[in-house]
């Protein structure tokens, strides 16, 4: 068993092309809210899990850092995660930036999906629009996205 | 991943992409992609180094300053290795009128116990299975390994979230009994192919797949390499 085939799986799968690249000048980093939103189908315990083919989102509170993998797939590693969050959600991370002021500061509520969807229709016309504006709400600046 | 960057510029957001696999980010294009060659499910690199990661996060926030949509491949390459595997020392065993793959399971519990009360249980027992009930579980797939159908074997859940709760239970145990922080992959490749229950598991899956299950039904209880 080997990354590289695991990669290689995904070499014939259809990837969502867009015709147009929406792209938003961002404010300066400095200045900047910082949210992180993962693909890794992370939640807190108590919140719902993630269903096989769940186009929801979990909200991912700073405060309460207990995240617990939710992702279906077993084509990644997880020891990584359950070592150091940060591996996946670099928190402890964004909160060091803040301090140094290389970023104006951390958001209080970040996001997950899941990933590993093949139809991705809901989440183009209804979570994704809904998460980015939940985060607007929060006053959210720039966002980085992270995989597993 | 990248679909959502599309989605969030659209809604006003800024977004830098990190991305694991490189023909994925290349064809979604984000605005601001950065691939980086690292083993999937590790897209800040190495757990446990602040220096690594914070290196990751100052080349991605750097692309920010583009004034148009760009896409970087990361300068480090975190290669696998294809043949790490966890040594861990295994339980004796304690119980000869168990199944091997339990008396195992149940002798990891204090290493298991341990990891969780380090670490916290973020990949462990928990999704379908809990870790009182993952013997249990391991004795199902035994009687599907053994010819029963899965409908009727008891599985206490779908097939593939037991299977990754069991998965998750070992690999968490092997970080208690580990002497270093594993690479990627190697506590997967230590519970499949070196456990008994990892034997269970693949011997169950194969049955399944002999029998004519539908695929999604087995195929995603392992790595879809194996």
């Amino acid at each position: 068993m080997a990354d590289s085939d695991i990669k290689a799986m995904t070499a014939n799968l259809d990837a969502v092309e867009f015709d147009e690249t929406a792209f938003t000048e961002p404010v300066p980093l400095s200045e900047a809210k910082v949210a992180i939103v993962t693909s890794a189908s992370l939640h807190h315990p108590d919140d719902e899990d993630f269903s096989p083919m769940d186009t929801g989102y979990r909200v991912l509170q700073s405060e309460t850092r207990d995240y617990v993998m939710g992702h279906w797939s077993p084509n990644f590693d997880a020891t990584g995660f359950a070592l150091d969050i940060n591996t996946v959600f670099p928190i402890d991370r964004l909160d060091e930036l803040a301090a140094q002021g290389v970023i104006g500061s951390v958001a209080d509520e970040h996001l997950a999906y899941a990933g590993n969807q093949f139809e991705l229709s809901a989440i183009r016309m209804d979570s994704g629009p809904a998460g980015a504006k939940f985060l607007k709400e929060q006053g959210v600046d720039i966002v980085l996205l992270t995989p597993v | 991943m990248s679909t959502l960057a599309h989605i969030f510029e659209a809604e006003g957001i800024a977004t830098v992409a990190l991305g694991s696999i490189k023909n994925q980010i290349e064809s979604t294009a984000p605005p601001r992609g950065l691939w980086c060659d690292f083993p999937l499910g590790r897209p800040l690199g190495v757990p446990g180094d602040p220096e690594f990661q914070h290196r990751v996060l100052a080349t991605a926030f750097e692309m920010l300053q583009s004034p148009e949509p760009i896409f970087a491949e990361y300068d480090v390459i975190i290669p696998d290795d294809e043949s790490e595997v966890l040594a861990c020392p295994m339980p004796p065993r304690h119980d000869p009128d168990a199944h091997p793959a339990v008396d195992e399971a149940n002798g990891l519990r204090p290493a298991y116990e341990r990891a969780i009360a380090k670490y916290g249980n973020r990949v462990g027992a928990g999704r379908a299975v809990q870790v009182d009930d993952i013997a249990t579980a391991i004795e199902a797939f035994v009687r599907v390994a053994e010819g029963t159908s899965w409908k009727e074997a008891g599985i206490p859940g779908i097939p593939s979230r037991v299977s990754q709760d069991i998965r998750g239970y070992y690999e968490t145990a092997a970080l208690a009994l580990s002497d270093h922080a594993p690479s990627a992959w190697a506590g997967t490749r230590w519970f499949l192919d070196h456990t008994e229950a990892g034997k269970v598991v693949m011997a169950a899956r194969q049955a399944m797949a002999d029998a004519g299950e539908n695929n999604p039904i087995w195929f995603y209880m392992a790595p879809g390499d194996r």
